[in-house]
């Protein structure tokens, strides 16, 4: 039997790679990519936690996350495509122009 | 060990690599591949732990809709790995947030451990009840409990596709239909005339 403690730590590194791609990516598409990671790390501590607690409330709430991810998806996407097109890069640096 | 730990380790170690190498390429194609790897990975861990419907789920909406979403527009932009990504980041900056990464990690797992080695019945997984994960029971919790969420859902789906047509739509009361502006490229503005 696989213990609660093994699925958390994997859903901890996980979401531990998605940070480091998210900090250190140059790339608009990586780091959107890194965000979905993210929240898969945090889907995958949901639904341990449910199993272990033998609660399906948890596969409830995955599901919300899964159609807000899909719409995060679709918005952040659209953007890329308009900045693209905009200013011909996909390099997260040159949108620097409202840094303080 | 059982067969149990074995499918957990396999497919673990090929989340874990498909998440690592996603972010180490620099052809984005190669790193959507590589995430829909890790995702399917992780749905057989979903299964594993009993959720049926969300493993599913998770292949049919998330690897094979929203990365095809990624892949479609790596496409449409024509994105080959080749682009200009600026200057790299200074080693002492992206050595602080690798440390920064590494201290977070120990962190929570040092979290983890503190909250489930006191309690070893916590740490085992209970025996699941049956039909635990299958439509049935996900759809009952999901239309009694969480309806409200559940309707929010729809209408945050109704904006988000609203506003990523909005977004990007292209404008046409700047664009003069001659292409006078710099922007317009040579290939698109035969439509860009007709839309004028």
């Amino acid at each position: 039997m696989v213990p609660l403690s093994a699925f958390l730590i994997l859903a901890i590194v996980l979401f531990v790679i998605g940070i480091i791609g998210v900090m250190l990516s140059r790339n608009m598409i990586v780091l959107f990519m890194s965000i979905e990671l993210m929240l898969n790390a945090a889907n995958l501590s949901l639904i341990a936690f449910s199993r272990a607690l033998s609660l399906v409330d948890g596969h409830a709430i995955v599901f919300l996350v899964l159609t807000v991810a899909a719409a995060e998806a679709a918005v952040g996407l659209a953007m890329i495509v308009t900045i693209y097109r905009n200013r011909d890069s996909i390099n997260i640096d040159r949108l620097s122009l409202m840094k303080w | 060990m059982t067969l149990d730990q074995v499918i957990f380790v396999i497919s673990a170690a090929a989340a874990i690599f498909g998440a690592t190498m996603m972010i180490a390429q620099r052809n984005p194609i190669a790193s959507v591949l590589y995430l829909i790897l890790s995702l399917l990975a992780q749905a057989v861990i979903y299964i594993q732990l009993g959720a049926l419907f969300l493993g599913a789920i998770l292949v049919v909406v998330y690897a094979g809709a929203i990365l095809v979403l990624f892949l479609f527009v790596i496409m449409l932009l024509n994105l080959r790995g080749g682009e200009d990504l600026g200057r790299p980041t200074p080693v002492l900056s992206r050595l602080a947030k690798y440390v920064l990464a590494l201290l977070f990690l120990v962190e929570m797992i040092s979290i983890t451990y503190q909250g489930f080695q006191a309690d070893v019945g916590a740490g085992v997984m209970a025996l699941a009840p049956d039909g635990f994960g299958s439509v049935t029971m996900v759809a009952t919790r999901l239309f009694r409990e969480y309806l409200y969420p559940f309707e929010l859902t729809g209408v945050l789906l109704l904006v988000a596709v609203v506003g990523a047509v909005v977004i990007a739509k292209r404008d046409t009361h700047k664009e003069s239909p001659g292409g006078a502006q710099g922007k317009v490229r040579t290939d698109e503005s035969p439509t860009e005339s007709v839309k004028g």
